[in-house]
């Protein structure tokens, strides 16, 4: 039996958004971002961003290939995760760094649970923390280094630092701090290069509603509440470190994180909550990291005890 | 203003149609080559034939009938020959017996004869009269009347509603119908009200149709017990539960049905149906239909004899304009494809609309990315996301735990879903097996 017209089920309309057009987007709120850490670190951050998007799209189109599935690159999964695990690497790590951890991100942290959708963990942080796990020093000793010169202190990220503040040893201007922090800072990786980029890309998906605002408000909120409760630094916990760039471009992805909204703000807070604890009561620097990929495997449960109660299943008056 | 907790105002874009069309008056179209009537045209079971080929039969002469309590009559829309009475494509792509007529055009007519004031005082004979015109809910579902109108005797029915949330786009037959035929909507209501004894009547009325809930509110104010409620435009405001639950503040529990919660509610069109079959007998031969969406050359509301084929009614309209994609009876958002235009106007078609090619949606269904957006909207407060999971990898039972069958249907997750999950099919495959399986037990 033919037709002339196309028969399918309702809806006939809709709204038109599509996970191209979310991709596309985060592409774009990441843009400013990547045009000021190429400003920042020069050649070894568009080499490391190339390589990591390249590796990435490539194990996405042999995995796809393999599974004898359409190879859609076009959704623009692969690209963002080559992206976004480029922008939390250290800018001057050695070539192939990038290029395994692009492989090792589709690989295990997308395509081995199902590809796009049925990934538990955040693919670029997972491949983020296989790179750590592996190459611990190579992780840990290819950034650039501009703080040290602020007051002799050894140590690389803006983080540690952070650390020193609160120990006593950096005494001085805060702003010499804060100000890099926000504009221009060249101490950390990419993803970190400036605060306000950030959040002006972050609001710009909140307001294409690709992100919602419940989960950075609620990491970051529960961040600022708690370090000022523990005598830290409120503000500058917020600014320093990964976390701007985690709440708004990792922890609110949407495959990872929970559906209901009551379950997003719940998660947000657990996020914040876990940061906190790693950051200050351990011996890692990665607190953002390690708190994401912990809370990612919740996702799923929070979900399950928010979920909404059905129209009309309310206990009769 | 009163509205549901969730669920979607449409964008600008789809307004266009609607408000154009709310200004058309009703216009009466010429009578096609034949006329099809099929013998399920309702919820419950199909009506037979009363009358062979070859019989000459009149306008509003019943030719189809049934003994169950859950069906309704036919009756012949215009005067003619009964052609042939065999299997025809209906508006789901399925064969159905029908009764097909040729028109002459004497119009010739039966006489009718409705209920005097005093009868109509009976609720017996309203319901007998309603049930011989063959009423049924016009708003799409089809659900016989007079059974609506006998409410199971330990739940009194307190609030009558006329549903005038005509919430789709490219609808706006009930809107005329409120403007043009008012006054028989309001008496239908209070034939109703009468006749299961509520005290509270209520027209609700979208605000993107002010004028008609100007228009009724006029004619209403006399009425002490009834009011006219102006409605947010928001879909699926028109949903029988949704509905309740912004009148009445009431939710329908689960499961259940709005005499569980003392409300019954009716289609505008319906009420308007109820009052021309108790006052004057007049069977249900006739409905008003909005021929709408960009690939028609017009935007048209007309007053169609049930059993019109749909092409004979987009010719009459003017025809198509640019390349058809698709053609849906009833709205955008719940209404049938068609796979051909042969199939006839039943009682239950509110609408015709044609589709460019260019905004013809094609989905392309994608795994779900858990963006949330299908839960936010679902003004059931049901998990779309999860449910389609489940039904795809066959665990229907952990759908059914999730409220599958709470579903009403509305379309709202696909329409807002980035992955344009096929949500309506997959739901409607999960409740069926529900239903087999419970069947199953129940033996
Ligand atoms: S699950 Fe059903 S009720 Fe909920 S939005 Fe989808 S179609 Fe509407
Ligand atoms: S709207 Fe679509 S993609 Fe988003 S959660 Fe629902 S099913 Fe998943």
């Amino acid at each position: 039996m033919g037709s002339d017209y196309i028969v399918s089920t309702p809806p006939h309309i809709r709204s038109g958004e599509t996970i191209e057009k979310f991709m596309a987007w985060t592409f774009l709120a990441l843009t400013p971002l990547v045009v000021a850490g190429l400003y920042a670190f020069g050649f070894f951050a568009f080499r490391t961003l190339i390589l990591s998007i390249l590796s990435a799209v490539a194990m996405e189109a042999a995995v796809l290939r393999y599974r004898k599935m359409p190879i859609v690159i076009s959704d623009g999964s692969a690209i963002i995760t080559g992206l976004i695990l480029a922008l939390t690497l250290p800018p001057k790590v050695p070539y192939w760094i990038p290029i395994v951890g692009g492989a090792l991100a589709i690989f295990f942290g997308k395509q081995l649970f199902g590809g796009l959708g049925y990934n538990v963990f955040n693919p670029a942080l997972v491949g983020r923390a296989m790179l750590v796990l592996s190459w611990p020093s190579i992780m840990s000793g290819s950034w650039f280094t501009t703080l040290r010169e602020l007051d002799g202190i050894t140590t690389a990220t803006p983080l540690t630092a952070a650390k020193a503040i609160k120990a006593g040893t950096l005494i001085g201007d805060i702003s010499v701090v804060y100000k890099p922090l926000l504009f221009l800072n060249r101490g950390g990786c990419m993803g970190e290069v400036s605060a306000l980029l950030l959040i002006i890309g972050g609001l710009v998906l909140i307001a294409r509603r690709v992100v919602d605002w419940r989960i950075p408000l609620f990491y970051l909120g529960t961040v600022f509440v708690m370090s000022i409760l523990t005598g830290n630094n409120g503000v500058f916990n917020i600014l320093a470190g990964a976390l701007i760039f985690g709440a708004f471009f990792l922890a609110s992805d949407p495959v990872t994180s929970p559906v209901t909204r009551r379950a997003k703000m719940i998660y947000g807070i657990c996020l914040g909550l876990v940061t906190i604890l790693i950051r200050f009561y351990t011996s890692y620097s990665e607190g953002v990291m390690f708190a994401i990929l912990f809370m990612n495997s919740f996702a799923a449960l929070i979900d399950r005890y928010t979920r909404p109660i059905t129209f009309g299943t309310v206990k009769a008056k | 203003m009163k509205r549901i907790k969730r669920g979607l105002i449409f964008p600008e874009r789809y307004d266009e149609a609607k408000k154009a069309l709310g200004r058309k008056k009703i216009e009466e179209i010429s009578l096609p080559e034949e006329i099809i009537i099929p013998m399920s045209q309702h919820i419950g079971a199909p009506a037979s034939p009363i009358v062979s080929v070859g019989e000459r039969v009149l306008v509003g002469q019943k030719v189809a009938d049934s003994e169950a309590f859950i069906s309704a009559p036919m009756h012949s829309s215009v005067s003619g020959e009964v052609k042939a009475i065999e299997p025809r494509l209906g508006g789901d792509g399925k064969k159905v017996l029908s009764i097909v007529i040729t028109p002459d055009d004497k119009e010739e007519t039966i006489s009718f004869k409705g209920l005097s004031d005093e009868e109509a005082k009976d609720p017996d004979r309203v319901r007998a009269a309603v049930r011989e015109a063959g009423v049924v809910g016009m708003g799409g579902a089809g659900f016989p009347t007079h059974v609506k109108l006998t409410p199971p005797k330990d739940k009194p029915i307190f609030d009558v509603i006329i549903n005038g949330g005509e919430c789709e786009p490219y609808l706006a037959a009930d809107h005329r119908n409120f403007l043009e035929r008012g006054d028989k909507i309001l008496d239908g209501l209070k034939i109703i009200m009468a006749t299961v004894g509520a005290k509270r009547g209520y027209i609700g009325i979208e605000t993107n149709k002010i004028d008609a809930i100007y228009h009724m509110d006029k004619l209403a104010s006399s009425e002490g017990n009834i009011k006219v409620m102006p409605l947010n435009a928001i879909y699926p405001q028109g949903a029988e539960k949704q509905l309740i639950e912004t009148i009445l503040g009431k939710e329908v529990p689960s499961g259940g049905l709005p005499s569980d919660v003392g409300a019954l509610v009716q289609n505008a069109g319906t009420a308007a149906a109820i009052s021309e079959a108790v006052r004057g007998g007049r069977p249900l031969i006739e409905r008003t239909i909005s021929v709408s969406g960009h690939g028609m050359a017009s935007f048209t509301n007309i007053r169609a004899k049930i059993g019109t084929p749909i092409s004979h009614i987009i010719e009459e309209c003017g025809g198509f304009k640019g390349k058809i994609g698709k053609v849906v009876v009833g709205g955008p958002m719940t209404g049938v494809a068609l796979f051909d235009l042969s199939v006839p106007v039943i009682k239950g078609t509110s609408g015709v609309i044609a589709f460019t090619v260019e905004d013809t949606s094609i989905p392309n269904p994608r795994p779900c990315i858990r963006c949330g957006r299908c839960v936010d909207i679902c003004p059931v407060r049901i998990m779309p996301n999860y449910i389609s999971q489940y039904i795809e990898v066959d665990q229907v039972d952990r759908a059914d735990d999730f409220d599958v069958m709470d579903c009403i249907e509305c379309g709202l997750c696909s329409y807002v879903c980035p992955a344009t999950r096929p949500f309506i099919q997959l739901i409607r495959h999960a409740k069926a097996k529900i239903i087999a399986e419970q069947k199953r037990e129940e033996k």
